[in-house]
């Protein structure tokens, strides 16, 4: 039977009447999930990991309760454990369900604003079905708010879909890098399967075969799918365009197209062979191809499998275990909190929904001249809203804005250069490393920045900005569009040849 | 016979539920092998399920002292390259 592709079912008709632009979410909003039927969005607006827009106000944890593996794969290596690597597969602390439930209470009293738990590792949450399922039933008794989601590499899949189903699991995360074994046997040295270890092409496609068996069965019972891809350029970068198609035939709801990470102090396949990982075009341009730009996920910030807080953040050091076991907490208080919280982000979310529709109608209404489109990087620190020192970012999100769109395109991540004491003497290469970062972009808009930077900034050509402090992203980033082509700095490359 | 853990282990625990024997369990820093239960699996399967399913190059060895996953052998990446980066562990 050939299966709906979400994107043709789902396509809004006016997308391809909009002109200009025919991907979607480069329309009126950039809002990802508005693009999805209405009880999936409504099961993932406040999911930090599905919602570009809720990423900025809902916070996720994850708990490291399943330590072992049944496959492995070149960009891991399980002996690495450091707490200033953030990627996913590490973790400092290995957790019983009863200690990770605890955590997860612990965290919900004091981030309130915490709607997803999440079991990503450090091994695959199915290798390990007893303490991934027991952390999830403990915690659905104690605090039934929030949801459930668990992540895996398939293998083990097929089946635990009704164990998944019982636990009341709407979100599940596979892991697909490709559906051509000839491919997984350069990203899958072996896996263990039926009481063998079965290397190279021969494993590859077994576990190929349960991932996409599992995916379908978890599709038809109405679990929520969205699928994560390395792209290991060389590998599998020309590939993933087909895997994206085959997993959203059979029902996938979101497509997660991320980088390679491989730095040979990883220790890993990858890392010691140098095998490089995309450049930031490579990836957007993939994830352009990979969607038709539905249902792709471009804010993902591949967090520890132990990693608590807002996307970007990480606060697990105030939740360690023995800082958790000595917290007195009041479920119902805390419950209260949170459900107060979520009504005020879901109000304000709808809000800016409208406004930011309304905005557009009035933008196209307008028949504005041709102009670019501008790649802006901003500095937040969560909200919403740009209210990160430049010096102190960690990260920059890098929007393409055009004249009737914004667009979200991807985050790119910096070591903060102004952290001040004893790594003043690398200041200065780290600064540029920041500078070099954000290569492509025209501005970069945040809380305030200081003097140097500023200078190394300008000579790079890309502008700072400090002067939309703490105004709402979008706003400040229509503003700062607005003025540039009050400036005359935004003709279409067509028109400035003629004018040249 | 028995096979034993080495220090290298990093305590996945991967190992444990596939002991046909119960004989391993966990420990701190590396889990252990009960000599008196190990059968190396004869009997129960064509290989040691530890040994199988272990992600650690030399975390299992016979009562030779020879690993059953030498360097190299699970990541692929060649000895040479591991010896080049001090990458070949001292295990004991």
């Amino acid at each position: 039977m050939e299966l709906p592709v979400l994107s043709n079912v789902y396509a809004e008709p006016e997308a391809s009447e909009s002109g200009g632009c025919a991907s979607h979410s480069c329309g009126s909003t950039n809002d990802q999930m508005g693009h999805l039927p209405e009880h999936i969005r409504q099961k993932v607006f406040d999911h930090p990991c599905y919602s570009e827009e809720a990423h900025h106000h809902f916070a996720r944890m994850h708990v490291a309760v399943a330590p072992a593996c049944n496959i492995q794969c070149n960009y891991c290596n399980r002996k690495y454990d450091c707490a200033n690597e953030s990627r996913p597969g590490v973790v400092s602390e290995l957790l019983s369900p009863e200690q990770a439930v605890k955590k997860v209470l612990a965290v919900g009293a004091e981030i309130p604003q915490l709607s997803v738990l999440g079991i990503a590792g450090p091994g695959d949450p199915l290798g390990n079905p007893e303490r991934t399922f027991e952390t999830f039933r403990l915690l659905q008794e104690k605090a039934p708010d929030i949801k459930l989601c668990v992540s895996t590499n398939g293998l083990a899949l097929p089946e635990l879909v009704d164990e998944i189903a019982k636990y009341n699991i709407d979100h599940v995360t596979i892991t697909i890098n490709c559906i051509d074994p000839d491919v997984g046997a350069q990203i899958y040295p072996w896996i263990y399967w039926e009481n063998k270890r079965i290397r190279g092409r021969e494993g590859a496609a077994i576990l190929i075969e349960q991932q996409q068996k599992g995916l379908q069965m978890l599709t038809d019972r109405g679990i929520l799918v969205k699928v994560n891809s390395v792209m290991i350029p060389g590998v599998n970068d020309k590939h993933l365009a087909e895997v994206s198609k085959v997993v959203k035939a059979k029902g996938a709801f979101l497509h997660n197209v991320m980088p390679l990470i491989a730095e040979e102090e990883h220790g890993t396949y990858y890392g010691i062979m140098h095998q490089r990982g995309p450049t930031h075009d490579e990836l957007n341009e993939l994830q352009d191809a990979c969607s038709g730009d539905m249902n792709m996920m471009r804010h993902c910030r591949q967090c520890r499998a132990d990693a608590v807080g807002l996307l970007g953040e990480d606060r697990g050091e105030e939740f360690s275990i023995d800082l958790v076991e000595e917290m007195d907490i009041d479920l119902e208080a805390a419950a209260a909190r949170r459900a107060a919280i979520k009504a005020g982000i879901t109000e304000m979310l709808e809000e800016q929904r409208a406004a930011k529709a309304a905005k557009a109608a009035t933008l196209v209404q307008l028949d504005l001249p041709q102009t670019r489109a501008v790649k802006m990087a901003i500095a937040t620190t969560g909200g919403g809203v740009i209210n990160q020192h430049f010096g102190h970012a960690t990260e920059f999100l890098v929007y393409e804005v055009t004249a009737t769109a914004i667009r979200f395109l991807s985050h790119r991540k910096v070591e903060a250069y102004c952290s001040g004491g004893d790594t003043c003497g690398e200041a200065e290469t780290a600064l540029q490393r920041t500078v070099r970062t954000l290569e492509g972009c025209e501005t970069v808009l945040c809380a305030k920045i200081g003097f140097e930077p500023w200078g190394m900034l300008e000579a790079a050509g890309v502008m700072p900005n400090g002067e939309h402090a703490y105004e709402p992203i979008e706003e400040a980033l229509r503003a700062v569009y607005d003025e540039m082509r009050a400036a005359g700095k935004l003709a279409t490359p067509a028109e400035a040849r003629m004018t040249a | 016979m028995s096979l034993t853990i080495t220090n290298v282990c990093v305590g996945c625990y991967a190992c444990e539920p596939v002991c046909p024997n119960k004989a391993i369990s966990s420990g701190n820093p590396v889990f252990t092998i009960d000599p008196d239960l190990c059968t190396e699996c004869l009997g129960d399967h064509d290989a040691p399920q530890c040994a199988e399913i272990c992600p650690i190059e030399c975390a299992i060895i016979d009562e030779y002292g020879e690993s059953l996953n030498p360097p190299g052998s699970l990541t692929g990446i060649p000895v040479e390259r591991l010896h080049e980066l001090g990458l070949v562990p001292d295990f004991a």
